[in-house]
Parts: C-alpha cells; sequence; structure tokens
C-alpha cells in the first residue's frame, strides 16, 4: 500500500513543478527592472589595480564556464565586452544583476560571493573594454 | 575458559552470529567501511573517483560549511555538485558508527534544484551496510533576493537502519542508534519530508532557518524539527593573487538543529538537540574540505557528533560531453 502515497508524491512534485514554471519565464529587458537607486550606486574598487586582478580570479572561478575565458560569451551566453555591457550598464547595474540573477534566463544570483567580491569581478568586467 | 578465534572477522558478519565467551578481532570500523565499499562498488568507482573527475575540475568556492542547515542558495543550472558526508558518533551504551552518504547535487534550473543520495553506514563490532537512497526537490519561488528568501523543499526517502543524521525530527534520539543493525536494517522507512527553508544574506553573513516536517508513509503520525545555521567568509574581499590558505577560501559559522516533536506531542520534550562551530575551506583546484564537532544538548542526544565532507562542482557538467562529441 504504500505505492500510492508515492505516486501522490511524484504527482504532487510535478504540479508544483509546472506551477512554478511561470518564474522562469524570460525576462531580456533586465535592465529596465533596476531600480534607480541601485542604478546609481559606485562602486568602492573602481580604479583600483588589485580590485582588477582579484576580480580576474573570481571571474575565472564563477564566471569563465559560461561567458568564456576571455569574455567573449558563448554559445548560448552573452559576450561581456558587448557595447552594451561596457558602456549602457552601469557599475550598479551589474551589481544589481549579480545579487539577483537573472533566473529565468540561467543567470543565477551571486550573493553569496558578497559585496566586495561582487564589486572587484565588476572591476574586472568593466576593465575589459 | 574464554576461547578465542585470531581470524578478523569480516565486515559482513552478523551480528548474532558469534558464539558467547567467544572473542574475535575485528577490523577497525575505517577499515572496515572502506574495505566494504571498496568490495561492492569495484574499480569503477576508483577509476570514476581518482581518474575521471579529476579531469573535470574546476575551481569554485564559496560553499556554506552547514551540514544539515540548507541555505536558500540554489545549484547553478547545469552544475553538478559531489559532495561526500560523513557523520562519527558514539552513543551512550552502543557501539560507534560512521554514516555516509555520495550526494549527487544538480541544477536544472535557476529555481529548481534536485538531489539524489546514496545512504551507507558502518557500525563496529555489527556490520556494514548500504541503508537506502533519498531524492529531493527545492524550489526557489522568488526571483530576485530579498530580505528573507524562502525555499520549498520535498523529498522522497527510502531507508533502513539509517545513521546519516542529515536532520533530527520527531523524537529521534540516541535510543535509535542502540538497536543493532540486523534489526533495524529490517525496518523499512519511506518517508516523505517537506522543509520551509529561509534565508538571508547580510553583509557578508549568511542566516539561514529550516522547519522540517517528516512523514511516514506507512502511517506514522507527522514529525518535526528545525534547523538553524549562521556563517561567514573570514575575508569578504578576494586578494590579487592566488592563495591557498588566506582568510576567503575559509567560511566559518555555528549550526543547531533538533527534533521539535510529533502531532500527538508538539514540543521539546524528549527531543535531541545538537548545537556547534562548523568550518570549511576550498582548495585551489575547487575541493571543498569541511569539518564541524556538534554537541548533544541533553540526555537524549549523542554526546558528540563528528562531521565532515568532501566535494567537487563541476561547472556545466554536460557541456564537457557536448565538445567532446564535436
Amino acid at each position: 500500500m504504500t505505492s500510492r502515497p508515492a505516486l501522490f508524491f511524484i504527482a504532487a512534485l510535478l504540479i508544483i513543478s509546472s506551477s512554478l514554471a511561470g518564474f522562469a519565464t524570460s525576462n531580456g529587458a533586465w535592465l529596465t527592472n533596476v531600480p534607480q537607486r541601485e542604478r546609481e550606486r559606485a562602486n568602492p574598487y573602481r580604479d583600483q589595480p588589485d580590485a582588477v586582478a582579484a576580480g580576474r580570479r573570481i571571474y575565472l572561478d564563477h564566471c569563465a564556464h559560461c561567458h568564456g575565458n576571455d569574455a567573449d560569451g558563448t554559445k548560448k551566453r552573452p559576450s561581456l565586452k558587448s557595447a552594451r555591457v561596457q558602456q549602457e550598464v552601469t557599475d550598479g547595474d551589474l551589481h544589481w544583476l549579480l545579487v539577483n540573477g537573472n533566473r529565468g534566463q540561467g543567470m543565477p544570483s551571486w550573493v553569496k560571493l558578497g559585496d566586495p567580491q561582487i564589486w572587484q569581478v565588476i572591476c574586472y568586467v568593466k576593465s575589459l573594454h | 575458559m574464554e576461547r578465542r578465534m585470531n581470524r578478523p572477522v569480516g565486515c559482513l558478519a552478523p551480528e548474532f552470529g558469534i558464539q558467547p565467551g567467544v572473542s574475535v578481532d575485528r577490523p577497525g570500523i575505517l577499515t572496515c567501511f572502506v574495505r566494504t565499499v571498496l568490495a561492492r562498488t569495484g574499480y569503477a568507482a576508483l577509476l570514476l573517483v581518482g581518474v575521471v573527475l579529476p579531469s573535470y575540475l574546476e575551481s569554485r568556492g564559496q560553499e556554506y560549511p552547514y551540514f544539515v542547515t540548507y541555505s536558500q542558495e540554489m545549484e547553478e543550472p547545469g552544475n553538478l555538485d559531489i559532495e561526500m558526508f560523513n557523520v562519527v558518533g558514539n552513543p551512550q551504551g552502543g557501539n560507534s558508527f560512521i554514516g555516509s552518504d555520495i550526494e549527487f547535487e544538480y541544477g536544472l534550473k535557476g529555481w529548481w534544484t534536485t538531489e539524489f543520495y546514496l545512504d551507507g553506514q558502518a557500525t563496529q563490532n555489527q556490520s556494514t551496510i548500504f541503508t537506502g537512497f533519498r531524492w529531493e526537490n527545492r524550489f526557489r519561488p522568488l526571483p530576485r533576493e530579498h530580505w528573507i528568501n524562502p525555499v520549498f523543499y520535498a523529498e522522497f526517502e527510502d531507508t533502513s537502519a539509517d545513521k546519516t543524521i542529515r536532520e533530527v525530527v520527531g523524537h529521534d534520539g540516541r535510543y535509535d542508534f542502540l538497536v543493532p543493525n540486523g534489526l533495524a536494517h529490517m525496518d523499512k522507512e519511506r518517508e516523505l519530508e517537506l522543509k520551509l527553508i529561509l534565508g538571508s544574506n547580510l553583509r557578508g553573513w549568511n542566516i539561514s532557518e529550516n522547519f522540517i516536517a517528516e512523514k511516514n508513509l506507512a502511517g506514522d503520525p507527522w514529525e518535526f524539527g528545525y534547523a538553524f545555521g549562521v556563517s561567514r567568509p573570514l575575508q569578504l574581499a578576494a586578494r590579487a593573487h592566488e592563495c591557498v590558505f588566506c582568510p576567503e577560501k575559509f567560511q566559518a559559522g555555528i549550526e543547531m538543529y533538533g527534533g521539535l516533536g510529533d502531532t500527538d506531542g508538539f514540543g521539546l520534550h524528549l527531543t535531541s538537540q545538537y548545537l556547534g562551530p562548523t568550518v570549511n575551506w576550498t582548495t585551489p583546484n575547487g575541493m571543498t574540505v569541511a569539518l564541524s564537532p556538534q554537541f548533544g544538548l541533553n540526555g537524549y542526544s549523542i554526546p558528540v557528533l563528528y562531521r565532515f565532507s568532501v566535494s567537487y562542482e563541476f561547472q556545466q557538467f554536460f557541456s564537457h560531453f557536448h565538445r567532446s562529441g564535436q
């Protein structure tokens, strides 16, 4: 008689999964979600050579597998050398993206790195222009 | 007159098959466990662990040092984390044991992580046994970061004589560990476990709380438990140069967990409770090692549990196969 509860559990799991799939809808316009206050945040590590070097280490550890060792992007993931990332997007925008992620598009949150490491990796990305 | 057999007894010898008054030489618990694992999994496991996996190793880190508590963090989509958890304990009036499980955690989506566990244990003077499997799924309903981030967790487990102590619920206590493996292994436990995971990141600190409800599908009442963890890297900013023992490679914290009774009697009465410091270290090649002594807070608990784990994470695991096929 244990098979019925097991089947119930699996069915419930599938229902939960389906209902949550709505959260995975694409959001290509993540920039429009960034609050003005976040956009204007200043990078406390800006123009620090050590921060760029540290950011490169963090980038290679966590980001290079999707965005490429040289940040040129891969088949499914965007280049970080594009004009949009290098000129249009502010440090604050990138910080917001790294904290919140864009889960529907496969970009996880990196809040676990902590603010200092997030700012450091932004220093590195912005140094690639 | 004591009779003595000088030949060692195998790890799988039944605990009830020895005549009274016969003393036997038994291998140590770790030797026994390793010998049995090797015998049962053969060289394929050695090949996998020793040759194949290191070739895929990618540097990574920033895992929280928790053994029981779940944080709000999900596995990154496409990443596979393989982790070996171990716990060593010596319940009063019983035999020392080591409970182990190997975990395969995969990020299916940014909001969905699935994990599969294989569990086993070895008990001194008894046996080494495979105790079952568990399959769990975690769902994160809110796409962005908030002050408190909820995650829903659902698990199905099919175990018997489990000693991995990955959670404590109901009236779980040290007396459960006094039952001989031969008897405990006959008691199959098919259970549904639900958790509400709440996690926050604040100025480098991670604070995680779990509320657990577990039900044996054979009809026992719902059992409840909790887990709480707080941790922080020893240093938040990274250094410019690669280092092995620099502070940002370490995370330290405290973990506390225990039972909260069941639907017949909710509360702390006749429950076991544990508290202990925990620390992990990420090596330059991406392996994370974690250690924690956890102390029983009342007479219903095992006095001390020693936990340790080793984990590797393979980033974009299946992309390796795509590339090799091109």
